[in-house]
């Protein structure tokens, strides 16, 4: 089944500058591996070396975050938008 | 370098004037070009830490995920993000390296003495990855309004 993948702008780069790309999958989990399938050089800007999504990742699937689905095990279905949003925030205090 | 024209730039110092005491923010829109990053809009958003937002600000994800369609469906691209430093310069501080994560996008940050807006200073997240990220200082080019029609050309 195929679906799209939103590319946020910082990595694009790695992407040949493509915003949207078509992968296949059935879950989250394996539509988001076979993006790093067919753009390598994402792994490591996505996953921890352990494997593990980077804290300030955050997936979307269509307007739902993932992390409230059922996570990678979340069902996507034929024209589903997958978005990667990383963070946001700050502040002017040291932690 | 940051282009961005004089109104945009004012309507983001005045967003941390509104917003004193507390910390404001907003993401910038437009365009990468010849490894400037030009502002073409300035979108204000909500700083969702309720706990503590005189000295922290976080742009809520679905939010932010609004701004990137919206980016998209513009035919722009999300260059930066702003926010204020109230009572503190600006400068970033360790808080604002550890959360930043958008490589090659602007972090403008405005010092607001007292309610007024003082210093504006850009600071590009440069590197290739997580582990050789460094936020380095960047010029600020603002363009009056003329300079930004003859942008437009």
């Amino acid at each position: 089944m195929s679906l799209r993948i939103n590319i946020p702008a910082p990595l694009r780069r790695y992407t040949e500058g493509q915003g949207l790309v078509e992968v296949s999958g059935n879950s989250v989990g394996s539509a988001l591996a076979s993006l790093v399938e067919l753009h390598p050089s994402l792994r490591s800007q996505l996953y921890t070396d352990e494997g593990r999504l980077r804290a300030f990742v955050n997936v979307y699937l269509n307007d739902e975050d993932v992390r409230f689905l059922e996570k990678m095990e979340t069902t996507v279905k034929a024209d589903d938008v997958i978005s990667i949003v990383p963070s946001i925030a700050g502040g002017c205090l040291q932690p | 370098m940051l282009i961005i024209k004089n109104g945009d730039y004012e309507s983001l110092r005045r967003h941390g004037e509104e917003t004193y005491p507390f910390e404001c923010c907003g993401a910038l829109l437009g365009r990468f070009r010849d490894g400037h990053r030009v502002v073409e809009d300035v979108i204000r958003c909500n700083n969702t830490r309720a706990d503590r937002p005189q000295d922290r600000y976080n742009i809520d994800l679905k939010e932010l995920l609004a701004i990137q369609r919206q980016a998209d469906e513009r035919g722009l691209e999300i260059v930066g993000f702003y926010h204020s430093h109230p009572d503190h310069p600006a400068q970033w501080s360790q808080t604002d390296f550890a959360e930043a994560h958008w490589l090659s996008c602007s972090y403008v940050i405005t010092a607001v003495e007292k309610g007024s807006a003082a210093l504006t200073n850009s600071f590009v997240l440069a590197g290739s990855s997580e582990e050789d990220k460094r936020l380095e200082p960047e010029a600020v080019t603002v363009l009056s309004l003329e300079e930004s029609k003859s942008q437009c050309r």
